[in-house]
């Protein structure tokens, strides 16, 4: 077959159709108080993480809750549990609990 | 002839005052400030209009001077409210028929936010400073510099658990706003930024207001919270925020930094709820009877509300709300005077 250089991407969408919400059903019912974010992004502001790498807590959480696990726990692994991020919340949410919790609950994607 | 007491010469209970002596009602306004006009004698001009302050005060002073039957008592403290009787904290005791409280609110200590610098760098104020600087003529930097780059933080003690203010103050927003654009007015060659969680443009104009922020005063607006100040090298000052809406962390120089302080309950309104049987809201701020029909009532009949001690409330809003206590009080009054008589006549 001729190979013309054209392909499909992987549409970008969160299809929450599609995903598979039962982990993160799972997350926020150990942790309901993730849902009170607001978005301000204090958490990010503050990260040591988020000012040196990609890293992004506020967008991670969020996506999880999407349930778009994929590198989830990858990404999560590159917080230092300093907790810079639950001393500024304004929701008091227990962000390293958060980052514990996605990492143990999220080990295997 | 009915004797009313009004706690609190703000402007809602100015307003109530008014309307009740118009009702045919003596009234006694107990103001613990040594003039009446409340917080507002401390603003400048009002959202969205640019309504001079002093002009509404000056009406509702006017109101106030025009009748013989209001006593204004400055300086004055109630200690304990039932519907009969205000004791003040001299102890003295005053009889009444009714009772307005209208005590209004109190403005968030921003030094309590220690990481915003309040109270330790110079050029870090409040919105309420702001305004005072606004009617003393003068804005400039603490060292009288002209500011060339200014931040706004809207959210000051609202909308934060770490602080026990889980409310939204309401009016902040739109505060933010106005501030921005008079402080363009003012340094039309100064670049203004708004830090933002939500943008509450509730009012009629508000939103208008926002866009001409937007557009013709060139505002910028970034969606996000400051988390920390700091200082520089050259004394100017740091903000570390997420730009939430790239995703990315972001940080800018400010010579100057404004904070949008809310609105909290007075320390008072436990004393209103252990001492006198009135109920409060989990926010601090008083219950009324309910949130529709009987939003200027208590839950002890004769004990009404008005203005910003049920909730955060904008200038128009403590203003109607005044007028709405008064029309209830003089139904109240009217309702016991038809009882008294069918008891003479029994």
């Amino acid at each position: 077959m001729i190979n013309f250089g054209y392909s499909i991407n992987k549409p970008r969408v969160i299809d929450i159709d599609r995903n598979n919400l039962h982990k993160s059903n799972e997350i926020l019912r150990e942790m309901p108080e993730l849902q009170t974010c607001i978005g301000c992004g204090s958490c990010t502001a503050t990260c040591t993480a988020g000012n040196l790498t990609e890293f992004n807590f506020r967008k991670v959480h969020t996506l999880v809750r999407r349930g778009e696990y994929q590198g989830a726990y990858e990404e999560m692994n590159k917080c230092m549990l300093c907790g810079k991020c639950r001393l500024v919340c304004p929701r008091g949410i227990n962000t390293r609990g958060v980052v514990m919790l996605i990492k143990r609950k999220l080990g295997d994607f | 002839m009915k004797h009313v007491i009004v706690i609190g010469g703000g402007i809602a209970g100015m307003q109530c005052a008014a309307e009740l002596a118009r009702g045919g009602v003596r009234v006694t306004i107990l103001e613990k400030q040594s003039d009446t006009g409340g917080k507002l004698r401390n603003w400048h001009k009002l959202f969205p209009s640019l309504t001079p302050a002093e002009e509404v005060l000056g009406g509702l002073n006017h109101a106030l001077k025009r009748s013989s039957e209001i006593e204004v008592r400055t300086g004055c403290e109630a200690a304990g409210v039932t519907p009969q009787r205000v004791t003040l904290a001299t102890g003295e005791e005053l009889e009444c028929d009714a009772v307005v409280v209208a005590t209004g609110f109190t403005l968030f200590d921003a030094r309590i936010k220690e990481e915003y610098g309040y109270g330790i760098y110079d050029n870090v104020i409040t919105s309420a400073d702001l305004e005072q600087m606004f009617n003393s003529g003068t804005v400039s930097m603490a060292g009288g510099g002209v500011p060339r780059r200014i931040a706004f933080l809207h959210c000051v003690g609202s909308r934060d658990e770490k602080v026990c203010q889980r409310h939204c103050s309401k009016v902040c927003c739109v505060t933010g706003v106005k501030q921005a654009m008079e402080m363009k007015e003012l340094f039309p060659s100064a670049d203004i930024f708004n830090f933002y969680m939500d943008i509450r443009m509730f009012g009629p104009g508000y939103e208008e207001m926002y866009r001409e922020a937007q557009q013709r005063c060139n505002i910028h607006f970034v969606r996000g919270r400051i988390s920390e100040v700091s200082p520089m090298i050259d004394g100017r000052l740091q903000i570390k925020a997420e730009d939430t809406l790239t995703g990315r962390p972001l940080k800018i120089g400010v010579d100057m930094l404004v904070l949008l302080i809310g609105m909290r309950a007075n320390d008072m309104n436990t004393v209103l709820e252990e001492r006198c049987g009135l109920k409060r809201q989990p926010s601090g701020f008083m219950q009324p009877r309910d949130q529709f029909l009987h939003n200027t009532e208590s839950n002890v009949p004769g004990i009404f509300y008005a203005g910003a001690v049920t909730a955060p409330k904008s200038v128009g809003e403590s203003l109607n709300e005044g007028t709405a206590a008064a029309r209830g009080v003089l139904d109240y009054l009217a309702a016991g005077e038809g009882s008294n008589k069918l008891t003479v006549a029994g």
